[in-house]
């Protein structure tokens, strides 16, 4: 796979769709969970806040500037955690995590990340998984230390 | 000159990226190296390989009169002498050298060092930590709408508490070329010293430090036909003989007692520890090949493969252009957004097509806050790019606006 090939299969529709749509676009007010996510890299910004209700999360909304694979992935993440207990949330993130970074398998996902499937082809783009995972990174954190606002910063110059 | 056939010197350009043939528009950030500084850089370590300044034996005599040799070529290069030519790994840390040994010893909290908002991070960040070590108070002359730096800002800027004026020649970022002389003239004015950041001027314009009349001037190898890992730091006899040393270690002496040491004269006195003996031995091979060509040449071919960039990307809707408008007010540096396309986004579209250009924010991040964006995409040129290679950048340009489905003669909200 080359050039036009590997761009499309980089963007996939299913990428756009979720990069355009503003479904969970925002800031949420007192949230529980705040994080802050920085690409020192790219100098893009995300931030993630999201409310827990009795032990699930949601809603979730990101807000910040980023490329199409970030926003994309926020959207994407938004969609599939709300509504799961922390639990899953956990794990799905995890099983994200894998694929992502580790070039699990994509069949074996869960069914809740069916869409993030689409995100397969950014493995390809090592300088791009970074935008992929960043959304994912800063929930996690703001995760780890609820109630507070939390930075997350990816490596980078 | 002749771009066409000086590619045959580049091996790099012969090869192919995603399927298709390489057009690298990534000057900026570092260019490509002729076979002669490959391949002597590997013949010293073939032949002459032996560290400097130490044994009596052959090889280290020809490796020092390298290093030597190089200094000298560099020198003449710049319109220096050779003994105020400081090698160091690069611009960065010519820059971080000059905050360590100059600004440490000479600067207090009375002092103040001028900037300018569109300065790379590495002609900031140094001044932020002398500033915050010895309380010295940085000052900024602010950038104009357009990306330039204006004389008279300037002078109302700079202040009798002015110890340093640092500023960029030409900006990575927006390729801004800045008056430097005037700039000099009016730190001298001011009882301040200059320190030029010229990574983005002695690659591509003539450079005559007396005519310059600056007191430093840094730059790197790399980002002209040089071995990366070697940099240049230029600065006037004096000051470098009344500065503290750097980093300190073997080559940097003059005698050394368990307790004190005396240093050895300018440039030796910061040049501690093994340099880049290879890589500053391969560098006067691409200045030999600079030369050759000629800076004016390399200058005219690189405003008119800008002034035909700049032509192709106004004919675009929706690409925002950044910096002067007159080509003759800056170097061969595109900037530029895609409507609310990001950067990386664009570039990777351009990858597709085998064509290299930078994105982001190019270690800029106060110039992008200035200037109310997060980043932009980029494509510089230099001496072995073709006119064709534009054509490429064009082309990109429009698959750009196809693939993520730009609508035409719409107006951007940049």
């Amino acid at each position: 796979m080359e050039g036009d090939a590997e761009l499309s299969d980089l963007y996939r529709d299913v990428l756009l769709d979720y990069y355009r749509s503003t479904a969970h676009k925002g800031r949420l007010e007192s949230p529980d969970v705040r994080g802050h996510g920085v690409s020192p890299i790219c100098g893009d910004e995300i931030e993630i806040t999201a409310k827990n209700r009795q032990g699930r999360l949601g809603p979730i909304r990101y807000s910040g500037r980023g490329c199409v694979i970030s926003q994309a992935s926020s959207a994407m993440m938004a969609q599939a955690l709300e509504g799961k207990t922390l639990a899953e949330v956990r794990s799905l993130m995890e099983a994200f995590g894998d694929m992502m970074l580790r070039q699990g398998p994509v069949d074996s996902l869960p069914e809740d990340l069916e869409e993030a499937k689409a995100l397969e082809g950014v493995r390809r783009f090592p300088a791009r998984v970074k935008c992929a995972m960043l959304s994912w990174n800063t929930l996690r954190l703001g995760l780890e230390k609820p109630r507070e606002a939390v930075e997350f910063r990816e490596e980078g110059s | 000159m002749d771009p066409a056939s000086l590619r045959q010197d580049f091996p790099i350009l012969q090869r192919k990226v995603r399927g298709k043939a390489l057009v690298y528009l990534d000057n900026a950030a570092t260019t490509q190296k002729p076979s002669r500084v490959i391949e002597f850089e590997k013949a010293f370590y073939e032949r002459h390989n032996a560290n400097i300044h130490r044994g009596v034996h052959a090889l280290s005599e020809e490796s020092t009169a390298l290093v030597d040799e190089s200094r000298a070529k560099v020198a003449r290069f710049i319109g220096a002498g050779a003994r105020e030519i400081v090698f160091t790994r690069n611009a960065t840390e010519s820059i971080n050298l000059v905050a360590h040994a100059w600004g440490r010893k000479f600067l207090g909290p009375r002092d103040e060092i001028l900037l300018t908002e569109m300065e790379h991070h590495s002609n900031l960040v140094p001044w932020q930590l002398l500033a915050q070590e010895k309380g010295v108070r940085l000052r900024f002359v602010p950038v104009t709408p357009q990306g330039t730096i204006d004389l008279e800002s300037a002078r109302r800027t700079i202040t009798p508490k002015t110890r340093l004026f640092a500023f960029t020649a030409m900006s990575n970022a927006l390729g801004s070329i800045n008056p430097v002389r005037e700039l000099v003239a009016l730190a001298k004015e001011n009882g301040a010293a200059s320190l030029v950041d010229a990574s983005q001027w002695v690659p591509h314009l003539r450079t005559d430090v007396a005519e310059l009349d600056c007191d430093f001037l840094a730059f790197s190898a790399h980002k002209m036909l040089g071995p990366t890992g070697v940099g240049v730091l230029y600065g006037r006899q004096k000051l470098l003989e009344e500065m503290n040393p750097f980093l300190g270690g073997g080559d940097m002496i003059g005698q050394v007692w368990l307790e004190r040491s005396s240093y050895a004269d300018p440039p030796q006195k910061f040049e501690a520890g093994t340099p880049n003996i290879a890589g500053i031995a391969a560098f006067a091979q691409a200045i030999d090949y600079l030369s050759e060509i000629g800076m004016e040449a390399v200058r005219r071919h690189e405003i008119a493969l800008t002034q035909r960039a700049l032509e192709i990307a106004r004919a675009q809707s929706g690409v925002e252009l950044y910096g002067p408008a007159d080509v003759n007010e800056r170097g061969g540096v595109l900037s530029f957004n895609v409507a609310d396309i990001h950067p990386h986004d664009v570039g990777q579209v351009f990858d597709s097509e085998g064509i290299a250009i930078r994105a982001g924010h190019h270690c800029c991040q106060p110039l992008m806050s200035k200037m109310r964006i997060g980043g932009t995409a980029r494509a510089s040129f230099y001496l072995y790019n073709t006119i064709e290679d534009v054509e490429a950048f064009g082309r990109g340009l429009r698959k750009v606006k196809e693939f993520f489905k730009v609508k035409e003669a719409v107006g951007h909200g940049r």
